[in-house]
């Protein structure tokens, strides 16, 4: 049943013309050959024991590490070498020896099972010298793009970096200018506040004034009113017909009621009325004014209508960190009234508790206002240019804070997207950002992980990226994605794949991982 | 597979947010209790008292071979029939009918393997109490009472069984609606006065009766059950004098032993698509297997209640006295929905007894073809053919042999089965080829539900043929089911099902090839939007309602599947189909699973009583999703499910959609060479596993045994569900628990030894013994006095092995015997029904072992031969002599070691089929 040794003609390449012959049992290596000498008692390559000769390859396993059986399946833990001339040599398990399924290019494995195995070494060495050939060329090509990469990268670094220093160095100065400007802000609005605050005690001493006269007017046209038969005296009677002035609220101003506001009397002139118009001016009701609504017309303003409300700063797109509120609200104004309808006409009861719009400001006022306002603006114009200029160098040194690989080989693809398109949906892939997944005929997207982290194995860290934390699995995780990279000339995703649920897997290609390429002719050779 | 709500997965969300409830376990508002199911609780509100049945004894009529003998209920006057049979084979046979039903009432078809054959009864006794009748020679007798109804057997003085003792005979007969019996009594008239004439003899009139709620009509949730046919429930008991131990009626995912009812719901056999079973309580299951075993060290009985509408068993203990001393004793109750009585009493005595007797009936376990022994990878779902391939190539890689991969729902072209999905699996044939290149094979799932879509064949012939399940309405009944809207075909309809037995053709069922196999799921049959997500029991199967047929479903679908199978090989090979849905006798067509567990530590343990529990009812091909379907398994607890369903019957394991990729080398180098070591195992043991399904193939014993099957006199095995025999000669105690450091396995037999098969230290029987556990353990042990065969050449796949040597493990017991089998023969034809195999028996005694044949009619030859034969407890031979058929002796060389008195003898070589002796001296 068993052939304890095999001749073992091994021609090995072409090239090679000298046929070498070396005998040796059945699946044993070159190298472990000095092990098997023939007819001389075999000792297991663990040293365990020690057997006849005749034992090896003899379809009984007597060594505890398989070696006895080489070339047969008696052992379950020994393993066959097939020597693929052509190809690749290898070792398989020695249960797949003689199991009807070819595994040795050569053949050698199915020696006695009946299974028709064709030798096709030649042929798969030949593809794979293509095919290594072929990864070869675009390693070499994908490591010069890789060089350039790495030297765009130290150049954009370096300039990063240049740029980073010449802008916190304008930073110094803008804030020193920030700083100065604040300085003449404030020199500039303290006579500005003065004027302006004079300015409105004038008016509203003004006012009171004003007030006072058209009260008096109000009280001499309520005694005319009142005074129905123009005896020049107000009567109990007479201030009976305004029902309104009832203090009690009764239904009825009684006479008594009527007395106590003329101040005692039955009834009261001109000069004693002063003192019974206090007493109902609060609720009298014009008789002129119970007939018809005329009022009169607003005060002219040359100003846009004040809103109710505040302003509502949130809404604006502006800045965050935006502090001098104060400044904006004329600028406000045209924004906010564009979403709310803006009333056209003042009700009277408003117009009335409306205060007469303030005079302008006098010529020197107005100029104290114009300067502090330039300071103003040109402190705004100084801060703005410095928050910019913030923002700026913190987006810089985000970008250099990311790992770009050993040699920034992947900077280039920081705030790049690649796409791909598959039957239902088109993948994304944003290095050092984020990956998503649209559907191609609509829908909205889903993101399928945030930039984690490289995800490579210890020595080879930078061929997988791990994304993950993105939108959340129905009864599941949340989505992640790991890209796996693959030397390329192109930088394209390749494949995208859902392994498990929710769990993305996609293939990457970029020169950005290709290796300095070795002979082509390394990976293939052939033992003697 | 999977339950409803979640594999519908979003799209259920977006479309019937309503309907569907998100929840992550079972949502018991889903099922009904005893009390929502009107039948079961008019039932159950009958108390056991005195029985309104009288026997007329006057009719009593016997044949040869059947007695029979009309009932009357006393209240209702409605008469009944009551037939008798004594059957071959130690059984008897109770049926009980209406003796006028308004129109026939179901007897359920197909499930018998033939009409049981009948012996001669013979009336001993006879007066106006009652008759009694003798069944057989011994001791064993049935005596009929005639005031109040009662059938008792009994064997010399003791009663081994009563029937309707506790007066729970409830037969709701056949009857017209109240309110249209004015428009029928002109039509009916002449019967109906034709029956009281008959009924005239009774001094009484019959009294009114009332009708109750749910009689006429049923309303669950929002789904309404017109019943046109009104109240035609049924009930009986059956009281074990005796017992306290009754096994059986799966399925159900609690203790082996099965628990008193009362107080709660009793255990209910409906098949129904499960989602997230809760372990331990009676609710229903997938399927349904309407058989009670009742044991205790004297005798094993068994009951077969057959009739396949919706079932409730109730399971009480009493007091009996029983020859002047208290015992306890069991009582039984049945509750159908709708059919007749038809019950066979099984009544042993012995354990093996009660598995011929029914075997006998609904035929044994389907002899698999040898590779649905081995390993299946299963997952919801491998995406698409690389998919497939690099799975497959991962188990090369990894070096874990595996025989079967399997493809879920998700394969189909939109779950149109039959069909691929032309992108992920544009070329099935040379998927298969590829696998078949390795000696591997394939399953796809073929659900019952079909599409409703005019485009697809399928559809198009059922709907044609008008081959669909009715509604009510008469138009073709529909619901929701995986592919959206679907029908449901007939498999109740034998040309339906030999029309879908031919759709499995190679030119019909396109890309499929020979090492395609099957898998039917959903076949309780799962519907979406039906009643307790199965179907309305208002549907019409031509002159039968669903009611009738319900729990028959799922066994005809896998009926029609595997005659489909071994008809596209012109009836060579044997089939292999997979079932979640099953009924009595659904052994004959293949393997079932104990359907969409989860992923936690009391699924595990729960799938030793529920297979176990199983193969005491013929269904011995059953296993658990390893890994558990819901939810992620931790690695340990992955590792301990393989070495568990590594000696389960059906070794498979299987993952939700969505949950976390697990093939066996995603965990770590060691958790991937604990799971290849556990696999391995099942395949070097797979020629014990292959003799073993033989033999329950040709004789109905359950692969999978109870401890007191083969003690049944010890009582402290009555109850073990931690632990588990194959066959009678592996003890197989799985590590079950978290973090264990030990388990305590019983070891039965007084004056037995068992030998652990990893140490092979002897250990003596009759003792709880403590073996400490690492995470490579898995604790089993091999009988003294057993020869087991393997094969340790473990290969890619199962048929890569077909010729390798065997290595026989004689265990010695404390006399020094031993005795076993090896069967042989090609591993996937029928043709060892025409004598091609090889069945030896092994026997060790006087230090002899001798290989002799235990058939000699048959042939087959292989390549296979005996490579090692190793000793546990002997002692050390002077010589090992080696004598061939043609009388040639040899020496053999061997290996002792003392410590463990392991005898290893080298290299026999003699062909296994071959007659040889091995001598120690």
């Amino acid at each position: 049943m068993s052939c304890a040794y095999l001749l073992l003609g091994i021609s090995i390449c072409v090239s090679f013309a000298n046929a070498v012959e070396v005998q040796r049992p059945r699946g044993v290596p070159l190298s472990k050959r000095q092990f098997y000498e023939e007819n001389k008692p075999f000792t297991c390559l663990d040293g365990s024991r020690t057997i006849p000769f005749d034992r090896v390859n003899d379809d009984y396993c007597d060594c505890k590490d398989g070696s006895d059986e080489p070339g047969t399946a008696a052992c379950p833990n020994g393993s066959f070498h097939c020597t693929n001339a052509g190809y690749k040599p290898t070792f398989i398990p020695s249960s797949r020896i003689n199991d009807g399924i070819c595994d040795c290019c050569d053949t050698t494995d199915e020696y006695n099972s009946g299974a028709s195995c064709q030798n096709t070494c030649r042929e798969m060495g030949r593809q794979e010298r293509e095919t290594l050939q072929k990864l070869a060329e675009i390693a070499k090509e994908g490591f010069l793009l890789k060089q350039q990469l790495i030297t765009e990268a130290k150049k954009q670094h370096e300039e990063k970096q240049g740029k980073i220093t010449e802008m916190q160095t304008n930073r110094r100065t803008m804030e020193e200018k920030v700083e100065a400007l604040r300085t003449v802000k404030e020199v500039a609005e303290q006579p500005e506040k003065e004027a302006k605050e004079s300015h409105l005690k004038a008016w509203e001493d003004q006012k009171a004034i004003i007030q006072a006269e058209k009260e008096k007017a109000k009280m001499a046209e309520a005694f005319l009113e009142l005074d129905d038969d123009a005896d020049g005296y107000v009567s109990v009677a007479e201030l009976q017909s305004h029902m309104e002035l009832d203090p009690d609220s009764d239904g009825a101003l009684t006479d008594a009621e009527a007395q106590v506001l003329l101040g005692g009397s039955d009834k009261v002139d001109t000069s004693s009325f002063e003192s019974a118009w206090d007493n109902i001016k609060d609720k009298y009701i014009s008789e002129a004014q119970a007939d018809s609504a005329a009022v009169d017309p607003p005060a002219e303003d040359n100003r846009p209508p004040v809103p109710d409300n505040e302003p509502y700063h949130d809404d604006e797109p502006v800045d965050e960190d935006d502090e001098n509120e104060d400044d904006d609200e004329d600028d406000d104004y045209p924004e906010e009234d564009s979403d709310k309808p803006i009333p056209s006409v003042h009700t009277p009861e408003k117009n009335e508790q409306d205060e007469e719009a303030m005079p302008p400001y006098d010529a020197q006022t107005q100029t104290l206002i114009d300067a502090a306002q330039k300071t103003r603006d040109d402190f705004d114009e100084a801060e703005r240019a410095l928050r910019e200029v913030d923002d700026q160098i913190k987006s810089i040194e985000k970008e250099l804070s990311f790992d770009f690989g050993p040699s920034g080989e992947f900077t280039y693809l920081y705030s790049q997207c690649y796409e791909l398109p598959t039957s239902e949906y088109i993948y994304r892939l944003c290095p050092f950002n984020r990956v998503s997944q649209k559907p191609k005929y609509g829908g909205s997207e889903t993101n399928l992980g945030s930039w984690g982290s490289w995800a490579g194995s210890e020595d080879s860290k930078y061929m997988v990226m791990k994304y993950e934390h993105g939108t959340g699995c129905w009864q599941g995780p949340n989505r992640s994605t790991t890209v796996k990279l693959i030397c390329g000339k192109e930088t394209v995703v390749l494949s995208t794949s859902e392994p498990s649920r929710c769990e993305y897997q996609m293939e990457f290609t970029t020169p950005a991982v290709c290796q300095e390429p070795v002979s082509p002719d390394a990976g293939l050779h052939t033992e003697l | 597979m999977a339950a409803p709500i979640d594999r519908m997965g979003l799209l259920l969300v977006i479309l019937l947010p309503v309907l569907f409830s998100i929840s992550h376990a079972v949502d018991r508002s889903n099922f009904k209790t005893c009390d929502k199911s009107a039948f079961c609780k008019r039932q159950r509100d009958v108390k056991p008292g005195q029985s309104p049945y009288r026997a007329l004894l006057e009719t009593l009529e016997l044949s040869n071979t059947r007695l029979t003998l009309q009932l009357i209920n006393d209240n209702n006057k409605v008469r009944l029939l009551l037939e008798l049979y004594r059957l071959q084979g130690n059984m008897t046979r109770v049926k009980i009918n209406e003796l006028k039903p308004l129109k026939p009432r179901y007897e359920v078809p197909d499930v018998l393997v033939k009409d049981p054959p009948t012996e001669p009864l013979s009336v001993l006794d006879r007066d106006e109490n009652g008759v009694v009748l003798s069944l057989g020679a011994d001791s064993q007798r049935l005596i009929i009472s005639a005031r109040p109804f009662r059938l008792d057997i009994v064997d010399g003085p003791n009663v081994l069984l009563s029937i309707n003792s506790r007066g729970l005979l409830v037969f709701e007969q056949l009857r017209l609606r109240k309110d249209t019996k004015s428009e029928t009594d002109s039509e009916g008239g002449e019967d109906v006065e034709q029956n009281v004439a008959e009924k005239g003899e009774e001094e009484e009139e019959a009294k009114e009766e009332e009708d109750q709620p749910g009689m006429w009509e049923e309303t669950f949730k929002s789904h309404s059950d017109g019943k046109p046919n009104g109240p035609t429930s049924i009930s009986l008991d059956f009281s074990f004098p005796g017992v306290e131990h009754v096994y059986g009626i799966p399925e159900h995912a609690d203790t082996l032993k099965l628990k008193s009812t009362e107080g709660g719901d009793p255990y209910r056999l409906y098949n129904l698509d499960v989602f997230q079973y809760e372990l331990n309580n009676p609710m229903a299951l997938y399927g349904a297997v309407p058989v009670l075993l009742s044991h205790t060290a004297e005798r094993t009985m068994g009951i077969f209640w057959l009739n396949a509408a919706e079932t409730w068993v109730d399971i009480g203990s009493s007091a009996s006295v029983q020859g002047g001393s208290e015992k306890s004793q069991t009582d039984v109750r049945w509750i159908s929905e709708s059919g007749i009585i038809d019950v066979f009493v099984m009544l042993g005595p012995r354990p093996t007894d009660v598995f011929s007797q029914y075997a006998s009936l609904t035929g044994t376990q389907s002899f698999p073809p040898l590779a649905a022994l081995a390993y299946h990878q299963c997952r919801w779902n491998y995406n698409d053919q690389e998919d497939v391939k690099a799975v497959d190539d991962g188990f090369d890689e990894h070096d874990i042999p595996y025989d079967f991969i399997w493809l879920d729902i998700e394969h189909t072209d939109g779950k149109r089965y039959f069909t691929w999905d032309p992108l992920k699996f544009s070329q099935p044939r040379e998927m298969l080829q590829n696998l078949m290149d390795k000696k591997r094979k394939m399953v796809t799932i073929v659900d019952p539900h079909i599409k409703v879509d005019s485009g697809y064949k399928i559809h198009k012939e059922i709907s044609s043929k008008g081959f669909y399940i009715k509604n009510k309405d008469g138009g073709d009944y529909e619901g929701w089911c995986w592919p959206g809207n679907a029908g449901y075909p007939d498999f109740t309809k034998p040309e339906m099902r030999a029309w879908w037995a031919s759709m499995f053709a190679y030119d019909q069922y396109e890309g499929s090839m020979e090492n395609l196999y099957t898998w039917n799921d959903m076949n309780e049959p799962s519907v979406f939007n039906g009643p307790e997500v199965t179907m309305h029991k208002d549907a019409v199967h031509g002159a039968w309602e669903h009611r009738d047929v319900h729990n028959l479903y799922g066994f005809y679908v896998q009926m029609a599947t595997a005659q489909g199978l071994i008809q596209r090989s012109g009836g060579v090979e044997r089939p292999f189909v997979l079932t979640r849905a099953f009924f009595a006798g659904s052994q004959r067509y293949g393997a079932v699973w104990t359907g969409d567990n989860a992923a936690e530590w009391g699924h595990l343990k729960m799938s030793i009583p529920m297979c176990l529990s199983l193969g005491l009812v013929g269904i011995s091909f059953c296993g658990a999703d390893v890994g558990g379907f819901f939810k992620t398994p931790s690695p340990e607890l992955l590792v301990r499910w393989y070495q568990a369903g590594a000696y389960q019957p059906f070794f498979r394991a299987h993952a939700h959609l969505d949950t976390p990729r697990r093939e066996p080398w995603l965990f770590g180098p060691e958790n991937t060479a604990l799971i290849r070591e556990a696999v391995r195992q099942r395949y070097t043991l797979l020629p014990y596993w292959y003799q073993l399904f033989y033999h329950a193939h040709r004789t109905g014993q359950p692969v999978m045994r109870p401890l007191w099957v083969e003690y049944p006199e010890n009582a402290a095995t009555f109850a073990i569900e931690d632990e588990f025999l194959l066959g009678k000669d592996l003890l197989v105690h799985p590590v079950t628990d978290e973090g264990s450091r030990g388990v305590t396995a019983y070891l039965p037999g007084d004056g037995e030894v068992w030998y652990d098969v990893h140490t092979y230290k002897k250990h003596q029987g009759n003792q709880n013994l403590y073996i400490p556990v690492t995470m490579n353990s898995i604790p089993v042990f091999q009988r003294g006095g057993s020869v087991i065969s393997r094969k340790e050449r473990v290969r890619r796949s199962s048929l890569c092995m077909q010729d390798d040597p065997y290595t026989l493990y004689v265990a010695v017991s404390a006399q020094g015997t031993a005795e076993g089998e090896l069967y042989i023969d090609d591993g996937h034809t029928f043709n060892y029904e025409k004598q091609q195999f090889i069945h030896r028996r092994l026997t060790f005694a006087e230090g002899t072992l001798s290989s002799s044949n235990l058939s000699p009619d048959s042939q087959f030859s292989t390549a296979s031969w005996i490579e090692r034969v190793v000793f546990m407890g002997v002692t050390k031979p002077n010589t090992a002599t080696l004598r061939t058929a043609d009388g040639s002796e040899s020496a053999l060389e061997f290996e002792f070691d003392p410590s463990s008195e392991l005898l290893s003898l080298r290299k026999p070589g003699v062909n296994a089929g071959a007659e040889w002796t091995i001598q120690l001296r």
